[in-house]
């Protein structure tokens, strides 16, 4: 029973027309970058006082860390629920996982304003202030990065077991098995790290306390944070299969996914369960009912994580490919607007003020997923990532 | 193999046990004392009544701070900051309404427990431990801006044009201080509406102030008690809300979330606990021949 991986390379060219689309983004996205660093966040943001924090916080760190939660939730169920039938989904989500939290790194460092001064948070120790979420977001992302890259690490080396080159292939040859022993370790740690530093997303927002409108102000946040990167993690790795399976010509794993799926569609209702049952507790649900824009967005963020649930409950319905990557792509954007609302739309700085994202802000954004969805084009083409399918074009493979 | 999988299950509630204990302020927090300040905490007494809008405040902060004349309120032309901005540490702004009319004057607030201070990671706001004097350092600032989410004032302000900006806010003109010297503001003042003080001896005048003329004034202090207490303190004949003064309960602004670190990170035992569980898991469900093997 015990699931060994057959992961390969799946080789094929890189340059197709639709990764020239995407280093086009990527390269616009560059020369904005640039411009930001030189005139500043007011000259290309629509950040302002009021709103601080915008869409690269929003979108890149905060959701895009969630949407990178695919390494955490499937190595949860692999090695913690020991459901070694899904050891094959590991290294794409360890992969989309070490991508996805460093390109929020990458956003990060482009949204603080003395970007040359962050090597001191994590070196000036003694200068750390517990009480601040934000330090453990930062320090357990850093952290987290570096930990999902010695997680990928075997896979990437793996490949320079037999390789001409001398150091290549001594470093392979003595880091494989030596990570390979050390694993337990490494994993736990990059278990702990995401549960500590998703939750404290939530409470990030906390802080504005007063400013946070009722609805979303709950001690509850960081549970609610902590459980819907779980689900969007799933989402993503079940996204990404079928991506895959499309854009490799491979043969999709629907069979594994629906059973994924019948997993996640149970924690969807459980969310909306809590956040109902927080509201009734709080005295606030009837101001779900208000109808101002804020209470639409709670209904409509339930509506949309109940979906999918709704979508996935009938077994012939999971074990349609379609059907399973559309309902995941409603989850995906279900907590991905919880997320953008907790941190624009419940956060109130007074009347005065607005923000709606920048082209340059919108744009650099895409330019970032432009570079992620590249790398992990490169990644798996090149490296032992994939397994079970093989490459439908022979050309293809020729031409690796 | 069943064993197991129950273990991990356990393993995986004690876990959200932890996270939804930690998500709810333990009672001993939300019974906890108000904050003191610190005995000789230095603060600002306004006294609405009193100002007459004449902005002079406004000018001599803008001089003592070195900051540069702001003209993009009134037809970009005349130095007259509207409000709060990385130029202007300290406005008079004018409310006007059903309630009357009233001059106010904003600045920091100086916050007995101040919330940029708890947001910010290595400390480049810090609170004066003798003056209670929220000051800035900038070599301990990376620009996050977490601050000003935090601040229920809205009270830091980030220089959005500059490609290296920095936090600017009230320091009480604390270099001022070191010399000797008074605030600019109250220094200027020319009616005294706003004066400089330790804050229990200025919390004293305003309670006067208000005992003599009961029916001029509002019958509270704002700032006593908002947010866990303020060092700059107002008397107002309008309502305080119509200044723009929030309406803050009792509780410090930073409580709900600095709870919740401090409940899930009390030691950092539970983070190191879910390792060692995690870990022993793992450890078990090899050997019993489940995980893959093939593993980085």
């Amino acid at each position: 029973m015990s699931a060994h991986v057959h992961a390969a390379p799946v080789g094929g060219r890189m340059m197709t027309p639709s990764a020239r689309a995407l280093f086009a983004l990527f390269g616009v996205a560059m020369v904005l970058v640039a411009w930001r660093l030189i005139a500043g966040l007011g000259a290309t943001t629509a950040m302002n006082d009021g709103y601080p924090f915008g869409l690269w916080i929003a979108f890149d760190v905060v959701t895009g860390t969630a949407l990178a939660c695919g390494g955490y939730a499937v190595a949860i169920l692999v090695y913690i629920l020991n459901r070694g039938q899904y050891s094959p989904l590991v290294r794409p989500a360890l992969l989309t996982s070490a991508l996805g939290y460093s390109l929020a790194g990458i956003g990060v460092a482009l949204d603080v304003g003395r970007w040359w001064d962050l090597w001191r948070v994590p070196v000036y120790f003694w200068r750390w202030n517990l009480n601040s979420a934000l330090l453990e977001i930062a320090l357990c992302i850093m952290a987290y990065v570096v930990v999902l890259w010695i997680e990928v690490a075997p896979f990437i080396l793996e490949k320079y077991r037999d390789s001409d080159n001398l150091t290549l292939r001594r470093v392979s040859r003595s880091a494989v098995p030596a990570l390979k022993r050390a694993s337990v370790w490494i994993i736990a740690l990059g278990l702990v790290l995401p549960t500590m530093h998703q939750s404290s997303l939530g409470t990030l927002m906390l802080l504005a306390n007063s400013r946070l409108h009722e609805l979303w102000r709950t001690p509850m946040v960081p549970l609610f944070f902590l459980l819907t990167c779980v689900s969007m993690g799933y989402a993503v790795v079940v996204f990404e299969s079928a991506f895959s399976s499309v854009a490799f010509k491979r043969k999709p794993e629907t069979a594994m996914l629906a059973s994924l799926a019948a997993v996640i569609a149970p924690l969807q209702v459980v969310v909306v369960l809590l956040r109902i049952a927080d509201l009734a507790m709080r005295g606030v649900l009837g101001s779900l009912f208000s109808g101002d824009i804020r209470s639409n967005m709670v209904i409509l963020e339930l509506v949309l994580f109940l979906a999918p649930a709704a979508m996935l409950m009938s077994a012939s319905s999971r074990r349609n490919l379609g059907h399973l990557v559309r309902s995941a792509m409603v989850m995906m954007f279900a907590g991905a607007l919880y997320r953008f609302d907790v941190f624009l739309v419940a956060f109130n700085p007074g009347a005065h003020w607005s923000y709606f994202p920048s082209v340059p802000e919108l744009l650099v954004t895409v330019g970032l997923v432009a570079a992620e969805v590249l790398a992990y084009v490169f990644i798996v083409r090149n490296f032992p990532i994939l397994s079970g399918g093989h490459p439908a074009a022979p050309e293809r493979q020729a031409a690796s | 193999m069943g064993i197991t999988r129950r273990a991990a299950l356990r393993t995986l509630l004690a876990g959200s046990a932890v996270a939804a204990s930690a998500a709810i302020p333990t009672e001993s927090a939300s019974a906890a004392t108000l904050p003191t300040p610190p005995a000789d905490a230095l603060g600002l007494l306004y006294d609405a009544t009193l100002c007459i809008g004449c902005k002079t405040c406004v000018v001599a902060c803008q001089d003592a701070n070195g900051l540069p004349r702001d003209t993009s309120g009134i037809d970009y032309k005349y130095d007259a900051p509207v409000a709060l901005s990385a130029r202007a540490k300290n406005v008079i702004k004018l409310y006007k309404g059903e309630e009357g009319e009233s001059f106010m004057k904003a600045q920091c607030m100086h916050c007995v427990d101040p919330a940029c201070v708890s947001a910010c990671m290595i400390g480049a706001l810090t609170k004066n431990r003798e003056t209670g004097i929220v000051s800035y350092n900038v070599d301990y600032c990376v620009g996050c801006r977490y601050c000003e989410i935090a601040c229920p004032f809205n009270v830091p302000k980030f220089e959005w044009a500059k490609a290296t900006p920095r936090v600017v806010k009230c320091e009480l003109c604390r270099e001022r201080l070191a010399e000797g010297k008074e605030p600019a503001c109250t220094e200027v003042c020319p009616r005294h509406a706003v004066i400089f003080g330790k804050r229990a001896e200025l919390m004293q005048e305003a309670k006067r102030r208000i005992a003599a003329e009961p029916d001029k004034y509002q019958p509270r202090v704002y700032g006593e008690t908002e947010g866990g207490g303020t060092q700059c303190l107002y008397i107002s004949h309008v309502p305080f809300d119509t200044l723009g003064l929030p309406s803050l309960d009792d509780r410090p602004a930073p409580e709900l979330a600095r709870s919740i670190q401090h409940t899930v990170y009390k030691g950092f035992i539970a983070p190191v606990a879910l390792y060692g569980v995690l870990a022993a898991v793992m450890l078990r469900n090899r050997r019993g021949g489940q995980a893959p093997e093939d593993r980085p």
